[in-house]
């Protein structure tokens, strides 16, 4: 596929696209696409505005293997009109989802390779649908036993649909460049004025939608070092305990999200947030590397729960 | 397939030996000759008789493609 730098298992996931990704993180040569480039299965709306489509239409599907294990991977190619969620695309992580819903002789364990700023403007409609199906999707195939596992730490991060994506999954895992939010930095200080969030000030930017943040406040369960092998470990530890789905679990998880609002709601930046979870230095959190991170993040016990 | 923030390009071994086709899709006009050039040196040091080579652009500068294709073709002829 491409040049072995870009997939072995140091490179960095930030910088990789989402076929060297994909090829990153399973065993070598296990992958198989469906759809692959060849079917030319693409965007019918972008030449209508004189728009380049892609051959994948910026989205990797297929199954392989982590470890021995087999899985279902869908991968979003963040470089590609921001990794948007519209028709085609939209329909091949739908299509995945349900057929493992579906059929249990599927890989039971799906790896979504986030990396999108949400709807693909052109294809509004259609992508607002596709974000809609994909949670129904991914909420139905947990309700039969799947475990969806969102991994994030690409360009784009996951904004829009794709952080809503996040919040449906089994488990997530960050790196320190990953992001995760509703609307983007830009859309709220567009909204709500340059008081309430200054897009331009990457410190807050990145300690608010940030890695790190989103592991502390319990919004990931794994933190990863920004390479192939980083993400492959997180994963590899998660897919053994994929946590059941059921109505104890989601009042869990609403009995955790009010308990967050009560202790965290009054603080008004990322750094007076963990003080409040007991982080002695928490200014120093910011250039940490990520093992003493990792170790920290676990000690913290807003962190680890097995609701979501 | 290999492929830029704004260039793609997949290439199939699907026709005879002796010959080689290359499409094209840009959303820019008036760079007929460029790609002309640009795909006629390919040909020439890559001889890379039996591809069908599609390109979808996004104004990729000459010399990407370039590469691009070069890269494409060993990465066909290690396969």
């Amino acid at each position: 596929m491409m040049e072995d730098a870009a997939t072995s298992r140091q490179a960095s996931w930030f910088q990789a696209t989402a076929r060297q990704r994909v090829e990153g993180l399973l065993d070598p040569n296990s992958f198989t696409e469906f759809l692959p480039p060849s079917e030319r299965v693409r965007s019918p709306h972008l030449q209508l505005f004189d728009l380049p489509s892609a051959f994948d239409d910026g989205v990797v599907i297929g199954r392989g293997a982590l470890d021995g294990k087999p899985v279902l991977v869908a991968a979003q190619e963040g470089q590609f009109m921001g990794g948007t969620f519209a028709e085609v695309s939209g329909a091949k992580l739908v299509g995945l989802l349900r057929a493992t819903r579906d059929h249990k002789e599927l890989p039971q364990t799906v790896l979504l390779l986030l990396d999108s700023g949400g709807v693909r403007l052109q294809e509004a409609n259609a992508g607002e649908l596709a974000v809609a199906e994909l949670m129904r999707a991914i909420v139905q195939a947990r309700c039969a036993g799947v475990a969806v596992i969102a991994l994030v730490g690409g360009k784009a991060g996951a904004f829009g649909g794709a952080g809503l994506t996040t919040a449906t999954c089994s488990r997530v895992i960050i790196s320190e460049q990953g992001r995760i939010g509703v609307s983007g930095p830009e859309v709220i200080e567009t909204n709500k004025g340059l008081e309430e969030f200054d897009s331009q000030d990457k410190a807050l930017v990145w300690s608010t939608d940030g890695g790190k943040n989103r592991r502390l406040i319990g919004g990931a369960d794994a933190f990863a070092e920004d390479s192939m092998q980083g993400f492959r470990a997180a994963t590899k530890s998660l897919m053994a305990k994929a946590p059941a789905f059921n109505l104890e679990t989601m009042q869990a998880e609403h009995e955790r999200l009010a308990a967050r609002q009560e202790r965290l709601g009054a603080c008004d930046d990322a750094v007076s947030m963990w003080r409040v979870l007991g982080i002695k230095e928490p200014e120093a959190i910011r250039d940490m590397d990520s093992k003493s991170f990792g170790v920290l993040a676990n000690s913290i016990k807003e962190a680890n729960h097995d609701a979501r | 397939m290999v492929a830029s923030g704004n260039l793609e390009v997949l290439l199939e071994r699907v026709l005879p030996d002796a010959a080689c086709e290359v499409n094209i899709a840009t959303p820019l006009s008036g760079f007929d000759e460029t790609w002309k050039a640009v795909v006629t040196e390919f040909v020439e040091q890559a001889s890379p008789g039996g591809l069908l080579i599609s390109i979808n652009d996004g104004g990729a500068r000459p010399d990407t493609v370039y590469l691009r294709l070069i890269q494409g073709s060993a990465l066909m002829e290690e396969k």
